[in-house]
């Protein structure tokens, strides 16, 4: 298991202002979004966190400027430890660099998110959606949508009951 | 008799036409388990390329997740891997009381680990005879599911419900395992054994299933990880990666059991490394029964009155239980806000939950950490090359369940 301290030091010397905190156990660090295929690279070559977890996001619309938060999940099986890498992008402009250069396995996993939250992975092979209809042009995940679709017509209030 | 030589003609290049055919292969088919395409380019009988689609069950886990008390997300959670829907609801409840803080006493985890395992027997019990179904073998698939009824027996007579059981709460279980129930467990502890030898009897050694099975959609260990497998489809690769000993949860470190690996990553290997699982899993549960033995057999929660409904008698005539009890059942109970990543080793591999809270009543942002998702995308690298046959086989190997691909 990397301690904490261990893997702070490692990444300051090649990313000197990168902080890491335990959250409830596991390790969290805050990077910057223009470094975060930089930053994975490293952590994949150097420090042997070579598995891809997951990659998700989560949408603070109250947060201006960083409303969408792309999540990364690594794990380093030699050593048995988990990293959560969080990068912030804005709404207007929700641009990243997409790991699929490093993990195969990020494919999908960037297409869910863009799907869901419209992150645009730049480097991604095939950017598209992948869980809903190809003609949505909403993000359905951001908090701004509501859970059923308010334009439908062939709902009766009156005979579903809510 | 004169031997009829065979004229080999050889055609100068791009001298013929060749087209290959794109056939639909879904997203309902008998030889798919599940709602999903694939978009395959055949020249022949062998696959060139196959493409993917998925979210034809697509049913919004995630959003609607936001709006349902933490309570509540547990049905939600049975439907993602069905086969095996109390390894995903425990996963569940164990993230809530992760982000909560909250410590199960020993007997509750080791009723947990029977549960888990039975539905562990019991997905792989699918799995393994669906790939026989494929390969031609029906009689194995319908003669191994009469120990799944007795498994869906043993889950109906603690929660009510067979398939999607919505089983246990945060905390523990809604009640107690009655006499029936263990009944019903040891009885099927007696039987499993002989059914399971001979269900090996019928496949492992079987020259028609090793013909079609090995060697069929084979991925090395490298590429494995990469693709970031993990369940028994990684192990099959040769990785020993296994959550329950990796980050040991619900008290999996007391007990004591091997992981299996295969070498090639075939669908042979699939198929041995889940059927050794199912003895590992059977061992386990014979050594969860032992350890019960010594507690106090009245125990089937932990005391936490804030999440967990308290008894019916203290409702009545205490103010703090009345309170307790309204606040659980509408659904007003404040989590504390926080992020917690919990990890269980599902059917199919690190089912992963990433619950991030506001100090509501409902998450603020819930994500599944699909197995089956994230490794189908490998099916395309796993059969082109290969043969037509070679690729229906390690579709059904490599346990696609729909629920969970999309959630």
């Amino acid at each position: 298991m990397i301690s904490l301290a261990t893997l702070q030091e490692k990444l300051q010397g090649a990313y000197a202002g990168l902080q890491l905190v335990d959250n409830r156990g596991m390790m969290e660090c805050e990077i910057p979004a223009d470094k975060n295929l930089d930053i994975v690279s490293y952590l994949h070559k150097e420090l042997g966190f070579q598995f891809l977890t997951d990659i998700t996001a989560v949408h603070y619309p109250e947060e201006q400027g960083r409303e969408l938060c792309v999540v990364t999940h690594l794990h380093n099986l030699v050593e048995n430890t988990r990293l959560r890498l969080k990068a912030y992008v804005p709404v207007a402009q929700p641009d990243i660099h997409s790991l699929t250069s490093v993990f195969s396995g990020a494919n999908w996993m960037e297409r869910e998110t863009y799907d869901f939250f419209g992150i645009n992975f730049v480097g991604h092979p095939d950017l598209r959606r992948i869980l809903n209809v190809d003609e949505m042009d909403y993000f359905p995940m951001r908090k701004e949508y509501q859970m059923e679709d308010p334009t439908r017509l062939d709902k009766d209030d009156a005979m579903f009951g809510r | 008799m004169v031997e009829k030589q065979h004229q080999h003609i050889k055609l100068a290049e791009n001298s013929i036409e060749k087209e290959t055919t794109t056939i639909n292969l879904g997203p309902t088919h008998p030889a798919t388990h599940g709602i999903f395409q694939n978009i395959m380019e055949i020249d022949g009988e062998r696959v060139l390329k196959t493409e993917m689609t998925v979210g034809y069950i697509h049913r919004a886990f995630e959003k609607i997740a936001e709006r349902r008390p933490y309570s509540q997300v547990t049905t939600l959670t049975d439907r993602l891997n069905y086969c095996s829907a109390p390894i995903n609801n425990m996963g569940w409840h164990m993230t809530v009381e992760k982000l909560v803080g909250l410590e199960l006493p020993p007997r509750v985890d080791y009723l947990r680990v029977i549960i888990m395992e039975l539905a562990r027997i019991g997905d792989h019990l699918i799995c393994n005879s669906v790939i026989g179904v494929d390969t031609g073998a029906l009689t194995p698939f319908t003669y191994v599911f009469q120990w799944r009824e007795r498994i869906y027996d043993i889950f109906e007579s603690i929660c009510g419900s067979r398939l999607t059981t919505n089983m246990g709460r945060i905390g523990g279980f809604e009640r107690n395992f009655t006499d029936e129930t263990w009944k019903k467990i040891h009885d099927f502890m007696d039987t499993f054994p002989a059914m399971l030898k001979e269900f090996e009897a019928l496949l492992t050694r079987n020259r028609i299933f090793m013909d079609r099975c090995i060697g069929a959609g084979p991925i090395s260990a490298e590429r494995a990880l990469n693709w970031s497998f993990t369940g028994p489809n990684l192990r099959a690769s040769g990785v020993d990666y296994d959550v329950r000993v990796a980050q040991p949860y619900s008290r999996y470190n007391e007990f004591d059991f091997k992981i299996p690996v295969g070498t090639t990553g075939d669908t042979y290997d699939r198929y041995l490394v889940r059927n050794l699982e199912m003895w590992e899993s059977f061992s386990i549960i014979q050594q969860a029964l032992e350890k019960l033995k010594g507690l106090d057999a009245s125990v089937f929660h932990a005391d936490a009155p804030e999440f967990y409904l308290p008894e019916k008698a203290d409702v009545y005539s205490k103010m703090e239980a009345l309170i307790y009890h309204f606040k659980i059942v509408m659904g007003e109970t404040d989590l504390p806000p926080g992020e917690v990543y919990h990890a269980v080793e599902g059917g199919n591999g690190e089912l992963g939950y990433y619950l991030v809270s506001d100090g509501g009543r409902t998450p603020y942002r819930l994500h599944f950490r699909r197995p089956c998702f994230i490794y189908y995308q490998a099916f395309n690298e796993m059969v082109a090359g290969g043969l037509f046959s070679d690729a229906v086989v390690t579709l059904s190997s490599i346990n696609v369940i729909a629920g969970e691909l999309d959630a």
